[in-house]
């Protein structure tokens, strides 16, 4: 495992935090709230393309040379520090893995292109309740002369509102809670029968309730083994959960470095409040659990690049760390901020609210808490 | 050119397998026991002879400090080289041939800031084990704020003069020599403090161990009473030692960090998910039984996992040249938290198997868990409490600043 990055990464890492810096500020997301966007930003996915973001971890030439999901991490938590909305972990990255693992030559030949140029963003429709859960699928999919007709609703679908095409987790066997039975299928937003709700959410990034209703998709719509789409799904949302943490470490660090400037310049009783030792000694801690954390999502990145045995175990360790993280500063961030954290003109709510969707998806901390443990046997 | 480099690597390695193939002895590739852990110096008894042995070979090669300059009895080697001969003693299992204060803390500041006399002098008997050192730093008036410390030293003429006590002395009855940190300046706080080495068994010193909560331990009060010191044991400048002091420290924060306190392994007991198992039982699908506390073992597990991957990130970056910082304070604060959470949830899953003392009734190694509790409550004082470690990570680390 390598914790230090090559060459290209460090180049990659470095136009990405330059990007996020010069054209994605908070002021951006605020910009795009106060105008009602909910996320929506044409301009940003074109400068996203243009960059090469899109195709981090899709090489030019099939078993070609890629930036890895270490690069892809890079420019996560580049995003993370500067809340930008943008398609990147739903398109890049879980697209292209679920493409990449579990599409034909023929569906990796139609799609990857597009999602390396920034042409198709996609969205992956799996929950079904308000917890991330990711057997309790009820969604049918049933045979039908030409292939499957799907019916059935997927709530909080974290970029459906601006999605082009949707991965569906439906079933195709058994019942909610079954391992057997689910299987993925490509749907595009505009088939027939497909109801997109769209959801103003608390960070102003949005997303949707997607209704699927007498939809009819091909055989060629059909991702992966029937009925073990798991086997292609768990590895994707360990995927999407280690690329969750590395833009939750980005904003932890921000949300960090923001409240220590406040620290650095905030009077009263004419000292710096950062003179005062219970600020300092919350704030060293904070710092120490996020030297832990970033240890965490570099070897669960690392992991995945290597294709070590352990990706599931990194996985949940990284996601659960940078959940605690990124809730332990974000509601530091506000307090230690006083009365002004709690205006909406200043910055810290802005990494509170995105904080809590961040660590909602793809499992929480409790979550991944109690894979870990029946991954170690306990 | 890196052709060469790893060439010449792969040389080192076949020699290095070669020799300790030939050298290290069949009882030094099992797994250490407690009571045959190898601190040299004049009271060593070496209850194994084959330790002994190891100790020799390996000293003479310089391999107990491989990294020190070969002119003091190190090894010489270059970093890749040492990187290369620690992956064959890992591959053989060999024991450690030495555990020293020396090695880990003493030597290292004494290569930075020792004179040449010195280093020849004192460098060499640490590599071969031949002297034994202890640390005179803590003073019952003294703990966290070390600088306070009042051991005098006055300056005679042709010699200094000591007299004062220091406490928490590990190993004083034991070593041979000590690194002392003493007062050469009553009218200034940090900038009166000397750092001097002397013979354990100069007249006047006296060491005295101390019964800690968790029973026998290897800690001393430590007295001086006119003890005489020449003039060129002391290290550094007159008044200049608090400078070598913090320097020692974080060799020594590392040293204790690195290891995450040792936890209790090599005496037979098992991880807190274990005994939990054994003693709170297991749902149908082999779960603990008591969700809350799995999920308390599960976030243990978790943090000392992140703490493992984090020593090997600095330890990989470090090799890449990469600045790494005040990382020492970091990890001493984590690897405290760490040791202690985990003996905390070993008695817990203990239950009343954890609350014995001695003698029979009790499983052995339950019972060391138990001593190991109350130890491991010492890991947040010890080496810097976890108070004054925080203090350093706000201070130096994040930059805040004190009062005006």
């Amino acid at each position: 495992m390598s914790f230090v990055l090559t060459e290209d990464q460090e180049m990659l890492r470095d136009t990405a935090m330059a990007f996020a810096r010069d054209e994605l500020p908070l002021t951006h997301l605020r910009a795009l709230r106060d105008k009602g966007a909910n996320g929506h930003d044409p301009e940003t996915r074109k400068k996203l393309a243009e960059l090469g973001f899109f195709g981090v971890i899709i090489p030019e030439e099939p078993g070609g040379e890629h930036f890895g999901l270490v690069g892809l991490g890079q420019i996560l938590e580049a995003q993370g520090r500067t809340l930008a909305a943008t398609p990147l972990l739903q398109t890049a990255l879980i697209a292209a893995s679920a493409i990449q693992l579990g599409g034909s030559k023929a569906q990796q030949a139609e799609w990857l292109p597009k999602i390396a140029m920034g042409e198709t963003t996609f969205a992956l429709a799996l929950d079904e309740s308000a917890h991330f859960a990711p057997l309790n699928v009820a969604t049918e999919a049933e045979r039908n002369g030409q292939g499957y007709t799907l019916n059935g609703m997927k709530r909080f679908v974290p970029g459906g509102h601006d999605a082009d095409m949707f991965i569906v987790v439906a079933r195709t066997f058994g019942e909610a809670g079954d391992r057997h039975g689910i299987t993925l299928f490509l749907v595009p937003r505009d088939a027939k029968g497909v109801t997109v709700q769209e959801l103003k959410t608390v960070d102003s990034h949005g997303a949707a309730h997607v209704t699927f209703e007498d939809v009819i998709v091909g055989e060629g719509g059909v991702l992966g083994p029937v009925d073990e789409g798991s086997d292609v799904l768990e590895p994707v949302l360990d995927r999407a959960a280690i690329g969750q943490a590395a833009e939750m470490l980005g904003s932890s660090a921000a949300a960090f470095e923001m409240t220590l400037e406040y620290l650095q310049s905030r009077k009263q009783f004419g000292q710096l409040i950062g003179s005062f030792q219970s600020l300092q000694h919350r704030a060293a801690k904070m710092f120490t659990e996020m030297e832990m954390t970033r240890s965490c999502v570099a070897a669960a990145l690392a992991a995945v690049d290597a294709g070590s045995g352990d990706v599931a175990e990194l996985a949940s360790l990284a996601k659960a760390k940078a959940s605690e993280l990124v809730h332990l500063v974000s509601n530091e961030c506000v307090q230690m901020h006083g009365g002004i954290g709690m205006t909406d003109v200043a910055d810290p709510g802005l990494y509170m609210k995105r904080a809590r969707v961040q660590e909602a998806m793809y499992g929480g901390a409790s979550w991944h808490r109690d894979r870990y443990a029946r991954l170690n046997g306990f | 050119m890196a052709y060469d480099v790893t060439e010449d690597l792969d040389a080192f390695r076949a020699e290095t397998r070669e020799w300790l193939e030939a050298n290290c002895p069949p009882s030094m590739r099992t797994p250490m026991k407690d009571n045959e852990i190898v601190w040299g110096g004049k009271s060593e008894k070496f209850p194994n002879p084959e330790s002994r042995i190891w100790l020799e070979r390996m000293g003479e090669k310089g391999w107990t400090a491989p990294e020190w300059p070969a002119a003091y009895g190190g090894g010489g080697l270059t970093k890749e080289q040492n990187r290369v001969l620690q992956e064959e003693l890992r591959r053989i299992k060999a024991r450690p041939a030495l555990f020293s204060f020396g090695l880990w803390m003493f030597g290292p500041a004494l290569l930075e800031f020792g004179n040449e006399e010195q280093k020849k002098r004192f460098l060499p008997d640490i590599v071969k084990g031949k002297t034994r050192w202890c640390q005179g730093y803590s003073e019952p008036g003294a703990g966290s704020d070390l600088a306070g410390l009042q051991t005098r030293c006055e300056d005679k003429g042709d010699h200094y003069l000591i007299n004062g006590q220091k406490v928490w002395t590990s190993y004083a009855d034991k070593a041979d020599w000590i690194f002392c940190l003493v007062r050469t300046d009553t009218s200034v706080k940090h900038e009166g403090i000397s750092f001097i080495l002397f013979d354990m068994t100069s007249p006047g010193v006296e060491a005295r161990p101390i019964l800690l909560i968790s029973g026998e331990s290897p800690f001393c009060e430590t007295f001086f009473t006119d003890v005489k010191v020449p003039k060129d044991q002391l290290v550094g400048r007159v008044n200049g030692g608090w400078e070598i002091a913090k320097r020692l420290l974080q060799f020594e924060r590392s040293s204790i960090s690195a290891g995450g306190f040792g936890g209790t392994g090599g005496s037979g007991i098992l991880g807190p998910e274990e005994y939990a198992k054994i003693h709170v039982g297991t749902d149908s699908e082999g779960r603990i039984a008591d969700g809350d506390l799995r999920g308390r073992i599960a976030d243990h597990k978790m943090y000392a996992k992140a703490f493992n991957l984090t020593v090997q990130r600095q330890t990989e970056q470090a090799k890449a040249g990469q600045q790494v910082g005040h990382t020492a304070s970091i990890l001493k604060y984590g690897a405290a938290k760490m040791n202690q959470d985990r003996h905390e949830l070993l008695i817990e899953a203990l239950g009343s198997e954890a609350l014995g003392w001695e003698g029979e009734g009790f499983d052995k190694s339950a019972m060391r868990a138990t001593r190991g509790w109350l130890r491991s409550k010492g890991n947040s004082i010890e080496g810097g409490t976890s108070e004054i470690n925080l203090n350093v990570i706000a201070k130096r680390v994040l930059g805040l600043k004190d009062h005006q």
